[in-house]
C-alpha cells in the first residue's frame, strides 16, 4: 500500500515496512523515527547505516548479531530503540522486518 | 572401499544409517555411525515428564537397538572434523577417514549463554525441559509445588520444536486444573517475538487459546539476566517480571564440535543449502535435522522429511549426478493444548500453517489449526509412530516429504 512519508508517496507493507528501499532517504528515515517518537542521534545513523549495510551483504539480522558487532552493545542498542528495538530500527532504516524464526 | 560417515545417532543419523544401508553396501560401501551416548531419548516425550503423563522408560531405549547390523556403530565422542583432509577425529585420538560425510548433531540447551540461568536457582526453582535431567527435575517440584507465578519462558530464537514451550503453558493450565490449583497460579508466557508465534495464521489461533485459558503473554522480550535473589528476569529495556517457578527455554545451539571443527555459524549451526542439504562449503559433506541453518523448523518431523530427500541426493552424488533442490521447508507439528486436545499445523518455507484437513483433503481425519481430540491421539500415537516407523526409515503413508497444497484454505 501507499504511505505518503514526509511529503513523498512510498510503498510500505501492512507493518509500515518500505517494500522497495530505493524510495529511502534521511528525511524518510527521520519521519519513520517520529513515528516511533525516537529523535535520531548521530549514533542511532550509525547503527542504521550498519543495518543497511547488513542487509545488503544479506546477512540475517538478530539482536545477537548486533550485540556481537562491535558497533554497539545490547544495552546500548535498547537505550537507542527504547521498544522492540530491532523491529523498530529496521522500520526507520527502510529494510525488511527480520524474520524471525520459524 | 568407500566410507560414508554419519555424526550422531540421533533422530536423523538413525533415519539415514536405516535408509542408505539398503543402498550402499559391502563390498564398495562401508556406513559407519558415531554418537558418544548409549541411550536414545525420545525428546518430544521431555514435554510429558513433567506432568507425569509419561514415565522415563516411555522415552528412553537404546541407540544400539534402531542401527542395523550391517552399519559399524562407533561410542565416542567426536571431537573435531577436519573436512579439508576427509576425516573425523575422535576423542580416543582414532581418526576415520571418509569419502561422505553426514552432520546430524543435533542442538541443545546452552544456558550459559545468560548471565545468572545457569546460577544458584538452577534446577530449584529455574527450570528446562529440554533435557532429560532437566524436565526430571521438575516434575519433582511440580509434584508438590503449592502454587505461585508460573513464568514460561523463551530466551531467543530459533530453538528446536518452536511450539513446545506453548504446550507446555497449555498442558500446565489443565495440569493445574486437574489438581484444583489453578487458581492458585498465575502462567505468563515470556517470549522475544512480538506474539505467541512465528507465523501470523497460527499465532492468531495460539493467543485466542492462551487467552481463554486465562494465560498472560508478554512478547518482545529479549532476556539480559536472571536474578536469582530477586527471583526474576530482567530485559535489556529493564523490564522485570518476577516468578516462583521459571521454566525457560535457553538458548540453542548446534554442537561444539562444529565450533572446534571452524564449520558452523555464530550458533555453531552448519551453513547449509536449503533445498538440496549438502553444506554450502564442501561438496562431499550434508547436513540434516537440527545441525543445519536452513530457515526450516527444528523438529523430528523435518528430519523425516529432510531424510528421504537427502537418501536420494546423497545417491545421486555417488554416481556423479546433480542434486534435487526438493526441500521445501516441510513441517508437521501436533500442538498440545491441554484436557486431551490438540493442534496440528503443516507449513513449509513459503507457505504458513492454514486450516483445512489431513492428510487427505475434505476429509482429514485430523484437522489443521482447529483444536480435536483426534489431534491429540495423533500426539500419544506419534510416540509409537517414532520408535517403530520414522526411525527405521519407512516412508509414512499418504504423507509427502514436500507439502501438499490440497485440502487447505489459504487466502
Ligand atoms: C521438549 C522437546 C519437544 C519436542 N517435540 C517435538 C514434536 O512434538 N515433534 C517433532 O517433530 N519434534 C519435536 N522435538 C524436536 C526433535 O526432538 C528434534 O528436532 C530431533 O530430535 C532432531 O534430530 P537430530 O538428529 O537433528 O538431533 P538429535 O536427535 O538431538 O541427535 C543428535 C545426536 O548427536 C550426538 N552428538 C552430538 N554431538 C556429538 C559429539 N561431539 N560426539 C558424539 N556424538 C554427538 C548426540 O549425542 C545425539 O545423539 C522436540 C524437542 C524437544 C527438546
Amino acid at each position: 500500500m501507499e504511505k505518503t512519508i514526509a511529503g513523498k508517496s512510498i510503498t510500505v507493507n501492512e507493518e509500515g515496512y518500505l517494500t522497495d528501499f530505493s524510495q529511502w532517504d534521511k528525511t524518510v528515515g527521520e519521519t519513520l523515527a517520529a513515528e516511533a517518537e525516537i529523535t535520531l542521534t548521530p549514533r542511532h545513523w550509525e547503527v542504521i547505516k550498519y543495518l543497511q549495510d547488513e542487509h545488503k551483504n544479506q546477512v540475517a539480522l538478530s539482536i545477537r548479531r548486533i550485540g556481537k558487532s562491535g558497533l554497539v552493545d545490547i544495552k546500548e542498542f535498547y537505550q537507542l530503540f527504547p521498544v522492540a528495538p530491532l523491529k523498530t530500527a529496521t522500520k526507520i532504516a527502510g529494510i525488511p522486518k527480520p524474520a524471525s524464526c520459524i | 572401499m568407500k566410507n560414508l560417515i554419519i555424526l550422531g545417532a540421533g533422530t536423523a543419523g538413525t533415519m539415514m544409517a536405516n535408509h542408505l544401508h539398503h543402498q550402499l553396501q559391502s563390498p564398495d560401501w562401508q556406513i559407519s555411525i558415531i554418537d558418544e551416548r548409549e541411550e536414545h531419548h525420545y525428546q518430544p516425550g521431555y514435554l510429558f515428564l513433567p506432568f507425569d503423563i509419561y514415565e522415563p522408560e516411555d522415552i528412553i531405549k537404546t541407540i544400539e537397538e534402531f542401527i542395523p547390523k550391517d552399519v559399524k556403530l562407533f561410542k565416542q565422542k567426536i571431537s573435531r572434523i577436519v573436512p579439508t583432509e576427509n576425516k573425523v577425529q575422535l576423542a580416543n585420538g582414532d581418526e576415520l577417514a571418509y569419502d561422505v560425510l553426514i552432520i546430524a548433531t543435533g542442538a541443545k540447551i546452552a544456558p550459559e549463554e545468560t548471565e545468572g540461568m545457569k546460577g544458584s536457582e538452577w534446577h530449584k526453582s529455574v527450570f528446562d525441559f529440554y533435557t532429560f535431567e532437566g524436565a526430571l527435575a521438575l516434575r519433582n517440584k511440580l509434584r508438590d509445588w503449592q502454587g505461585g507465578k508460573l513464568v514460561v519462558h523463551i530466551t531467543e530464537m530459533p530453538i528446536k520444536c518452536p511450539v513446545a514451550p506453548l504446550e507446555f503453558s497449555f498442558l500446565a493450565d489443565s495440569f493445574f486444573k486437574h489438581k484444583h490449583m489453578r487458581d492458585k497460579v498465575e502462567i505468563t508466557y515470556v517470549t522475544p517475538l512480538s506474539g505467541a508465534f512465528t507465523k501470523p495464521k497460527a499465532t492468531e489461533a495460539l493467543e485466542h487459546l492462551l487467552h481463554e485459558k486465562g494465560i498472560h503473554i508478554e512478547s518482545d522480550f529479549a532476556i539480559e539476566h536472571v536474578d536469582n535473589e530477586k527471583k526474576e528476569i530482567v530485559d535489556y529495556g529493564g523490564r522485570t517480571i518476577p516468578f516462583d517457578i521459571l521454566v525457560t527455554i535457553p538458548t540453542n545451539k548446534g554442537d561444539a564440535l562444529l565450533e572446534r571443527s571452524g564449520m558452523g555459524d555464530d550458533l555453531n549451526y552448519v551453513p547449509t543449502h536449503k533445498a538440496t542439504l549438502q553444506s554450502k562449503e564442501y561438496a562431499n559433506i550434508f547436513v540434516l535435522g537440527d545441525a543445519s541453518n536452513i530457515p526450516a523448523s527444528k523438529a523430528g518431523s523435518v528430519a523425516h522429511f529432510e531424510a528421504e530427500i537427502l537418501t536420494d541426493n546423497i545417491l545421486r552424488y555417488v554416481k556423479g549426478e546433480p542434486l534435487l533442490e526438493e526441500f521445501d521447508g516441510h513441517a508437521n507439528c501436533f500442538i498440545e493444548t491441554g484436557n486431551g486436545k490438540a493442534l496440528l499445523i503443516d507449513f513449509n518455507y513459503t507457505h504458513e500453517p492454514v486450516e483445512g484437513s489431513f492428510p487427505f483433503a475434505g476429509i482429514g481425519p485430523l484437522r489443521l489449526l482447529k483444536e480435536s481430540r483426534m489431534n491429540h491421539m495423533g500426539k500419544l500415537a506419534f510416540r509409537w509412530i517414532y520408535w517403530n516407523v520414522l526411525l527405521k526409515g519407512t516412508h509414512i503413508p499418504f504423507v509427502s516429504a514436500t507439502m501438499s497444497e490440497s485440502g487447505k484454505k489459504f487466502d
